[in-house]
């Protein structure tokens, strides 16, 4: 679950600063990654799946299929008439995996921006004020860690009801902190660069500096942290779908498809797990291949 | 070596021992050869929060009460009454009832005496308890019950008292001819006032507790299993069979039938949705499907928070006629459930079903009458009806949900699916913040009014806020009638007639159970099962 | 160093007061209450249910008898569903249970996943390092609440070779089904990271000397390379040991093992404040004292970090 963190560790210690020059190298590097490669492709085709699916699907996610319904054992089997078979409630599971595609890629996403974005602008803070500021920042940070925020994010999805603004961003704020640690740590050896010095020099506002010089050399590290948390974010999810607490119905995600599929395996309905379950292995199998590839693209150390 | 040969000794007095034994196990009555394993074992979805007979509110804990305590009365296989620790009881008027108590012990040799009763029953009552099943005292319209509940008057106040050791008495406010039904509950059974007082809130611990009932706590482990072993005191120990019940706390049902399905225990219920066609069909002795007294249905908002179109009582009719009550019991759910289109359950005990009319209808007329109903009132698949439904979570209410949320679309009402935790549920369903809001209701006893009354004006849990004062009257003249029975169809008319709910299906119970365990009651439609009155038998026989 | 554990743990003490404050407000917040019904609990039954657990006092009365309750008689006060115990039982029951899984789960995790990721690297772009990496990213991916319900099908229903749970006070045979659900993915993670990290150590330049001096792999990786290369591997122990502390749930509604998992949703869900607020206390001052050790641990490790 929390393989990011070594990537994260790396990062940390590693010195990514690097001129743009380096990003031609890096992508050459990248493509004779052949696993990395490949994952890549996947990744396209899940994400075409998710986007093109709604439209060549003849039901709708939603939809029952009466005939089918009350024999799903038998005539909701994969068929022509339902690609995937159906799930219990007679419903095309075609229709309802890319649904799924869609709402878990969407958490895994936006769950990981979120996650980069306020770790990223809040390591480089620390990071370029250093002294005070950066202490008790990383004082916070150290503290936040010790909270469960697991066990915190059920009790709020629980108590507040269950919402899509409330997951995503719950899922993104369990990760920032490490973010925060490793864009601190790089914006460290960042701030003694001349280029940072000669802006401070001509007078421009902490925050421009930041903005405009520390985070874009930032990047690097950022994009691989990001493409290996959104697995994260998406395994989250599926644990948050399996206590229950997920998307509302008739909508789905990878991780409610699969918590159903396998309450089914004592009907012997294998389809109605082996499908999404496909889905989700197949796309974390490729994330963690992208990353590692972009991880060793961006990071020349050779192997 | 003399070890081994003690061993060896021992191993061959046990046998002929055990044969002899196997011998003689034959039942009394039936001549059945016994197993020599005279144990039963069941699942439970969760654990049960309390052992305590006036706290229990829920029904694990009222099983595992049921053999350990017995109360005045108990239920035969059929759901009828037969003597516990009362063996005669009588009234004159159905208002001032009289208990005969037999010679029996608590399981530390105390004798069981009328005042045992009063204890638990003003204990019941007493604010300082705190009982949620306070509510069951009143509800049974003792004398001064209410009273005592709001703090006004002192437990002792209450109108049940011990008249001799042997002989207790019950004061009504009103007749109440099915008061001894009523007794069967756990909230009525004794308890022990001086364990409960030096033990306190630990009473119930292995180690402390005192039963009256055929088996008693040996062991409990929360969320995991608990153990009762046979109660050597109980006045009719020489007739129990089974020695000792073991239940296993299972929360995920399908991971519980796979352990059922390896031989793990003898009974499960709450099977995984689904499972119930095929496991009837593979194994028909082990998976049965009984009627249950609960209702399932849906509430429609009446109040002023609700959406306005749903005091249009061509709305409600709609939103009633287009529901296949057939597609849901017999291709969703699949557990033998009876469509419903009255509230109460039609095994209820004397209550004769109206003529509804739209129950003879085909589903064709309905949908159509549905489709000209939706129309007159303004609404129709071009301009649809926009409707919030409420369920709490669970697989099999999902399902409904999902499947009528299809059924309606067709006639022009939108439904959009909220499920929340049974808490906040509850909340928003007894606050009126829904317009259609998944409901059950499962009977305290075993007669119509405890289905009716919960839709008359003044009823708290009248979550919908249906509002008639016909029905209301109907209902206040059964309470006191010597034949309620007529009105109480009458009453489900009017329901029928003004579309009050949306009623979707009577309970059954499905549950797998071990082919060996015989005796078991399955008649008894209020689920009240007595480990003392099954036994299990030999293989093969 | 007893400067620093003593700093970390000063910290502590406002985190978890922190901790407690928001949970306390947000059950506060909360709609439901623990003893709502559907059978309508009249409002004279409700107010005496109240009055017994205090939750008719004001808000800063209930948090301060809480705090009180907790620092004067470390009693976590009672459980406002379960009637008969209180929330210091409930914990003394099912802590052990979650503690003695979890540890064989830990166990299991750092020996077989190191063990794993080392022999990959080691046999770097060999089948067997294929294989290791494949096998570690499948079970990483797999879902705990998938291989439950298919190691009790497998090894309860059809081979009949182990029972498909309950506890009975940690026997064996009902230990080893939680611990295979809830070891592989994070057996999974450390056979990642250590190959990775020892893949870096491999190729820096003393190990390229002292194999050059012609020493044997054996001894090049048992001597100089592991301790670097498990560097990595012990920072992840931390977040690894508190995922398995939340992982524990599905174990515990899979497997009936009766630990503190099955507390996480059910006692938020039954708004059994007392044991909500006793899990946070646990859960927080868990994660606080796991990061501790392994901050330690890693110094103990890494000569270049002094506190």
């Amino acid at each position: 679950m929390f393989a990011t963190k070594t990537a994260a560790q790396d990062l940390a210690e590693g010195q990514a600063v690097r001129g743009r020059s380096l990003w031609a190298d890096a992508r050459a590097r990248f493509f004779r990654n052949r696993a990395a490669l490949v994952s890549l492709v996947i990744l396209v085709l899940v994400a075409i799946f998710a986007i093109v699916g709604p439209f060549i699907s003849p039901w709708r996610y939603d939809e029952i299929d009466w005939n089918v319904l009350g024999q799903v054992d038998t005539a909701g089997r994969p068929s022509a008439t339902h690609w995937f078979g159906t799930d219990r409630t007679g419903r095309d599971l075609f229709a309802r995996t890319v649904q799924g595609t869609q709402v878990s890629l969407m958490v895994g996403i936006v769950g990981a921006v979120i996650a980069v974005v306020v770790g990223t602008l809040y390591g480089a803070i620390a990071g370029y004020f250093g002294g005070r500021t950066d202490n008790l920042m990383m004082r916070i940070v150290d503290v936040l860690m010790s909270v469960p925020y697991m066990f915190v994010l059920i009790l709020l999805l629980v108590v507040f009801g269950k919402s899509m603004i409330m997951l995503f961003v719950g899922i993104g704020l369990i990760s920032w902190l490490d973010m925060a640690r490793i864009a601190r740590g790089q914006t460290l050896s960042l701030r003694g660069k001349e280029f940072v010095e000669a802006a401070v020099a001509t007078g421009v506002a902490p925050l421009t500096i930041i903005l405009r010089h520390i985070v874009p050399n930032l990047l690097g590290v950022v994009i691989v942290y990001a493409t290996l948390l959104v697995p994260s974010m998406i395994i989250y999810e599926s644990f948050i779908s399996f206590l229950g607490l997920g998307v509302q119905e008739p909508l789905t995600s990878w991780g409610a498809l699969i918590s159903e599929g396998a309450g089914e395996i004592v009907n012997g309905t294998l389809w109605m797990l082996a499908f999404p379950l496909f889905f989700f292995v197949v796309t974390l199998f490729a994330f963690f291949f992208v990353g590692d590839g972009l991880r060793d693209a961006l990071d020349p150390k050779d192997r | 070596m003399t070890k081994a040969f003690l061993g060896t000794t021992a191993a061959i007095a046990m046998i002929a021992f055990g044969g002899a034994a196997l011998a003689q196990a034959t039942h009394p009555d039936t001549g059945e050869a016994l197993s020599e394993n005279q144990s039963f074992s069941y699942r439970l979805l969760d654990q049960f929060p309390t052992l305590d007979p006036q706290l229990i509110e829920e029904t694990a804990g009222g099983h595992v009460a049921r053999q350990m305590f017995e109360g005045l009365l108990t239920q035969n296989a059929d759901g009828t009454l037969r003597p516990g620790m009362a063996t005669e009881w009588s009234s004159d008027d159905n208002q001032t009832w009289t208990f005969t108590l037999r010679d029996a012990n608590w399981s530390n040799g105390d004798p069981v005496t009328a005042n045992d009763f009063v204890y638990a029953w003003r204990r019941a009552a007493d604010p300082a308890t705190a009982s949620e099943y306070a509510w069951y005292v009143e509800l049974s319209q003792i004398v001064n019950a209410a009273e005592i509940i709001a703090g006004e008057m002192d437990p002792s106040e209450l109108g049940v008292r011990a008249i001799d050791d042997h002989t207790l008495e019950v004061t009504l406010n009103n007749p109440l001819p099915y008061f001894p039904q009523m007794t069967v509950h756990y909230t009525f059974m004794p308890t022990h006032q001086a364990t409960v007082e030096q033990y306190g809130a630990d009473w119930t611990d292995p180690e402390n507790i005192v039963v009256n009932g055929a088996y008693i706590l040996d062991e409990i482990a929360v969320n995991e299993f608990f153990h009762l072993a046979k109660n050597p005191n109980y006045y009719g120990a020489d007739d129990v069979i089974i020695e000792e019940i073991t239940g296993y706390v299972i929360n995920d049902s399908s991971q519980a039938l796979a352990r059922f399905q390896a031989g793990e225990f003898d009974m499960m219920d709450s099977l995984p949705p689904a499972t119930y066609p095929r496991l009837e069909a593979e194994t028909p002795d082990v998976a049965h499907s009984v009627p249950r007294l609960c209702s399932y249905y849906y509430v429609i908002n009446q109040s002023e928070s609700g959406n306005p179109a749903l005091q249009d009582v061509r709305v409600r009719q709609a939103l009633s006629y287009a529901v296949n009550r057939n597609v849901i019991t017999d291709q969703v759910l699949q557990e033998g459930q009876a469509p419903a289109y009255s509230f109460t359950h039609w095994a209820t005990a004397g209550f004769e079903l109206p003529t509804i009319d739209y129950s003879t209808w085909t589903q064709e007329e309905r949908m159509a009458r549905a489709a000209e109903l939706i129309e007159e009132a303004g609404y129709g698949p071009d301009n649809p009806l926009e409707l919030d439904l409420i369920y709490n979570t669970s697989e099999a209410h999902r399902q409904v949900a999902a499947v009528l949320q299809q059924m309606w679309r067709p006639i022009g009402i939108e439904v959009t699916l909220s499920n929340y935790e049974w808490q906040s549920y509850l909340e928003l369903r007894g606050n009126q913040n829904f317009d259609l809001a998944r409901g059950g209701w499962c009977a305290d006893y075993n007669e119509a009014s405890t289905f009716l009354d919960l839709l008359t004006s003044n009823n708290s849990n009248n979550d919908g806020k249906f509002m008639n004062e016909e029905y209301d009257a109907l209902l206040a003249e059964a309470a006191t009638s010597s034949d309620p029975q007529p009105l109480y169809t009458q009453a489900e008319q009017i329901l029928a007639d003004e579309a009050a709910i949306v009623p979707i299906y009577h309970y059954t119970q499905t549950f797998v159970l071990d082919p060996t365990i015989r005796n078991w009651p399955f008649d008894n439609a209020e689920n009240n099962w007595y480990v003392r009155d099954i036994y299990r038998v030999a293989d093969g026989s | 160093m007893i400067a620093f554990i003593l700093k970390r743990l000063l910290i502590a003490v406002p985190v978890l007061l922190i901790l407690i404050v928001a949970t306390f407000v947000m059950m506060y917040a909360a709609p439901g209450s623990p003893f709502a019904s559907d059978r309508g609990i009249p409002p004279a039954v409700m107010a005496n249910l109240e009055a017994e657990y205090g939750l008719d006092q004001p808000f800063l009365v209930q948090i301060w008898r809480y705090i009180s309750g907790i620092i004067f008689e470390f009693d976590f006060g009672p459980s406002f569903i379960y009637r008969d115990q209180d929330v210091n039982d409930l914990i003394a029951q099912g802590f052990p249970v979650t503690l003695t899984y979890g540890f064989w789960s830990f166990i299991v995790a750092v020996l077989v996943g190191g063990t794993l990721g080392i022999v990959a690297a080691v046999r770097h772009n060999t089948w067997l390092d294929y294989t290791a990496v494949g096998i570690s990213v499948g079970a990483q991916v797999l879902p705990n609440f998938v291989m439950a319900p298919i190691l009790v099908l497998i090894f309860t229903l059809w081979l009949g070779w182990l029972p498909g749970g309950g506890w009975q006070g940690g026997q064996i045979q009902y230990v080893i089904l939680p611990v295979i659900a809830l070891s592989t993915s994070f057996m999974a993670s450390i056979a990642r990271i250590a190959r990775a990290s020892m893949l870096e150590v491999l190729t820096s330049n003393y190990i390229r000397t002292a194999r050059a001096k012609g020493l044997p792999m054996r001894r090049i990786v048992l001597r100089h390379a592991l301790k670097p290369a498990l560097l990595p591997v012990i920072s992840y122990l931390g977040p690894a040991f508190v995922g398995m502390i939340t992982g524990s749930v599905v174990i515990d509604v899979y497997f009936s093992t009766g630990g503190i998992g099955q507390f996480f949703t059910a006692s938020a869900l039954n708004r059994d404040y007392g044991v909500m607020m006793g899990i946070t206390v646990l859960l927080g001052t868990l994660t606080i004292l796991f990061n501790l050790v392994v901050d330690l641990l890693y110094a103990w490790i890494d000569p270049k970090i002094r506190y």
